[in-house]
């Protein structure tokens, strides 16, 4: 039985990024190695070079006379340039960075490349006078995304990626550069590779913390995402079928969670497909879950638990007649077999799953009956045992159904849902505690016989230890008196 | 947590809603001093409920949540030369000559052999340089369109584009895709003049002015395929890459169709992502 939702990582690991979530710090970066060179070079640790050498290097670049010695003088520099002393370096030489944005729009295609490779190390750097010495290279690296070289332009694709997540300060320069409209029209490239990177290049354009007000909203100049013709193509790339990918859909599923959780206009997304577009997204999901053994599946299915959760809120989920738009039962069944899945896979992961079965039930008459007529209910208390934070949405999904009526309760009963109340009642979690006694209340209330059950099973004991308890004494002898005196 | 059996057949069923059991509230439920309403609850961006799975997205990124699986092989073949007339530039693997071709074969100007990175920029650079009827127009009209997609723009001249790229899109001043034409007033310094393509063969200094569009190592491109959207235009026909790959022959005779699967994008092969997309989704039967 696991507690408090194990991660896979090491702790001290987790603990430190936890923190920099909490305190907005988290900025991923991606990085693009060649891991036939790199298995080519091991042993050889990049050096350090100094002005001299760097300068050696840049000149051989640009003038030198065979295209060999040109190509391997890049090269150099770019293997040096994976340490931060060079990058230091590099970046304080005068007259650098110029050169290397002259290589980079230069004729020579192989220089180019390698440009673009020295361009990216120098992205990914931690040090933000590195990634911002990159700057004025961004109108080329915005040029080239309309070309048609595939890799050249996913290269190009993860270096402004790492250079949009750097720094509000890049973001106001690429904005009006336009990289809005350069990537809508980039979605339409057949190449997954160049997808991908396009996605994680918008992801994080997405995820600024302006993104709210500058960079979603369609009524923003020249770089508003929902005025492109972005959303339409991301749902697209989302639909379930023999040509999506799963490096390409994590992606644009985490694209949509940005922008939906910003609450600028999800009704504009709802009507262009978005709920039956993540609905069948989640049962193809639950499909492959059955048919192979990980390969990462849970990466996709967090952020389209979130898309759909924080959609169903939207009034515009709802069709004529108060009834959810999405309304097949599937979608539960589906949840339940990721449910288990990250149960053995990511446990840490159970809470948003149990927030979206919240949001399907909350005021769903029809996806409470399914839940009751597929016999979720056993699986559902199984949970109870992971974490606090899982019980108390266990309990609430319960409650959902319970407080829907007697026809309700009369199904939740009898069963093992009494025992494991006892179960709930003898944690020390007061929110645990306390969702467990409106399930209690809403069974005595509903279900003729819960009552007497309960105190046959040493109900009272278990109530009593909550006596005391400030949030929980009022409702603890409001059920003391219910059991007592019905 | 044992599902019960009948679920993965409901999975893979018809869609369908369950008809709800009724709905029956007694009044007494929601009274004090129990609390419990069902409500769908909404999480803003930021709220630690996130937490978790934030923290596993960001190690995804960095790829330390590696999967198994080897980087597929960047295959060498046997040496080729670039098949478009008059280029001698040799290769030995397929993504090299990819990016060649894109960048200096794919949008070339026939009249003055400059080579384009897209062909949007192209379609500008003729209608500017090589059509008549648009010299004629710019004198009465704004004529030159703003070079950042999505921006619709036109100006009067072209150093009233420059001077809206650089204050309005914050484009460098010296830009290397515009090049304004033969200037007729005094030159400006840094600004860059006319530049003449250079002979064939002289792969002399690139000055930082070159640049993209001369393409040293062009020579006269084959005429224009009928069927030209314009009239005035002058592209270099391409084809499309499949083009060039399937007349590549191999000196040990295997074949171009087994070069072509095994292709794969160039730099880096990094984990995580890659052998990720090896398992595509499949919806069964739906």
């Amino acid at each position: 039985m696991l507690r408090g939702g194990g991660a896979t990582v090491p702790p001290a690991g987790a603990g430190a990024l936890r923190k920099a979530r909490r305190e907005q710090q988290l900025v991923s970066k991606r990085l693009l190695r060649d891991e036939a060179l790199e298995e080519a070079e091991e042993g050889c640790v990049a050096m350090i070079f100094g002005e001299a050498e760097i300068q050696q290097f840049l000149r051989l670049a640009q003038r030198g006379t065979e295209e060999k010695e040109r190509e391997g003088a890049l090269v150099s520099l770019r293997r040096g340039l994976q340490r931060p002393e060079t990058q230091q370096t590099f970046i304080r030489l005068e007259g650098s960075i110029r050169t290397l944005v002259g290589l980079l729009t230069s004729n020579q295609a192989l220089l180019q490349l390698e440009a673009a490779r020295c361009l990216h190390e120098l992205s990914h750097s931690e040090q933000s006078a590195v990634v911002e010495a990159c700057l004025p290279a961004t109108s080329y690296l915005l040029t080239y995304l309309s070309g048609h070289s595939s890799d050249f332009i996913e290269l190009c694709l993860y270096t402004l990626g790492n250079l949009i997540v750097e720094s509000e300060a890049v973001r106001r320069q690429l904005l009006p550069q336009g990289i809005v409209p350069a990537l809508a029209a980039c979605i339409q490239s057949p190449h997954l590779t160049v997808l991908e990177a396009l996605g994680y290049a918008l992801s994080q354009l997405l995820q600024a913390k302006e993104a709210p007000e500058k960079i979603i909203p369609s009524a923003s100049t020249d770089s508003s995402v929902l005025g492109s013709t972005l959303p339409q193509h991301m749902l697209q790339l989302l639909q379930p079928g023999p040509k999506l990918n799963l490096g390409v859909a994590v992606e644009f599923a985490w694209c949509l969670h940005y922008i939906i959780c910003s609450q600028v206009n999800n009704a504009l997304l709802i009507t262009q497909g978005a709920l039956s577009t993540l609905g069948l997204l989640l049962l193809d999901l639950a499909g492959a879950v059955q048919r192979t053994e990980d390969a990462g599946l849970e990466l996709l299915a967090c952020p389209v638990f979130r898309c759909l959760s924080n959609l169903l809120t939207e009034a515009a989920a709802e069709a004529v007649g108060g009834q959810l738009q999405l309304r097949d039962e599937r979608v539960v069944a589906a949840l339940f077999i990721l449910l288990q899945f990250l149960l053995q896979k990511q446990p840490s992961l159970l809470p948003e799953g149990l927030w979206l079965l919240n949001n399907l039930t909350a005021n769903s008459p029809s996806f409470c009956t399914s839940l009751l007529s597929l016999d979720l209910i056993e699986p559902l208390l199984h949970l109870l045992s992971v974490s606090n934070v899982v019980s108390v949405l266990v309990l609430t999904v319960l409650c959902n159904v319970a407080e829907k009526g007697p026809a309700y309760c009369q199904r939740l009963w009898p069963g093992p849902l009494l025992s494991s109340l006892l179960d709930t009642l003898a944690f020390s979690d007061t929110e645990v505690v306390g969702q467990s006694l409106e399930l209690l209340q809403l069974l005595f209330l509903y279900q003729p016989g819960a009552a007497q059950a309960f105190l046959q099973q040493s109900g009272l004991q278990a109530l009593q230890r909550h006596e005391e308890v400030a949030q929980l004494q009022d409702r603890v002898h409001a059920l003391q008196q219910t059991a007592l005196h019905g | 947590m044992q599902l019960p059996p009948a679920l993965h057949a409901r999975l893979a069923g018809a869609p369908g809603s369950a008809e709800p059991l009724p709905v029956e509230r007694d009044p007494a439920a929601r009274t004090a001093p129990f609390r419990f309403a069902p409500r769908p609850v909404r999480f803003p961006r930021e709220h630690d409920f996130f937490e978790e799975g934030d923290v596993q997205r960001h190690l995804y990124l960095q790829d330390v949540l590696t999967q198994v699986g080897g980087a597929p092989e960047r295959p060498r073949v046997p040496e080729f030369t670039c098949q478009v007339a008059g280029c001698c530039q040799v290769f030995d693997a397929l993504e090299d000559y990819e990016h060649h071709y894109h960048t200096l074969h794919r949008n070339v100007c026939s009249f003055c052999k400059r080579a384009f990175p897209s062909g949007h920029l192209l379609d500008t650079h003729i209608l500017e340089w090589h059509d008549s009827l648009f010299q004629i127009l710019a004198e009465r009209q704004d004529m030159y369109q703003c070079l950042v997609e999505g921006c619709t723009e036109k100006f009067r001249t072209s150093r009233d584009r420059k001077e809206h790229l650089v204050m309005r899109h914050l484009y460098p001043v010296d830009f290397r895709f515009d090049k304004p034409r033969k200037s007729r007033g005094p030159v400006m310094p840094g600004a860059a003049e006319q530049v003449l393509a250079e002979a064939p063969g002289d792969d002399g200094v690139p000055s930082e002015v070159d640049a993209m569009e001369v393409c040293s190592e062009h020579v006269e491109p084959p005429p224009a395929p009928a069927g030209e959207r314009r009239a005035y235009s002058h592209r270099v026909p391409h084809e499309d890459l499949k083009g060039p790959r399937r007349e590549i022959s191999t000196s040990n005779g295997g074949s171009s169709a087994a070069l072509w699967r095994c292709c794969r994008a160039f730099p880096p092969r990094r984990r995580g992502p890659r052998t990720l997309a090896r398992a595509a989704l499949h919806v069964a039967g739906l």
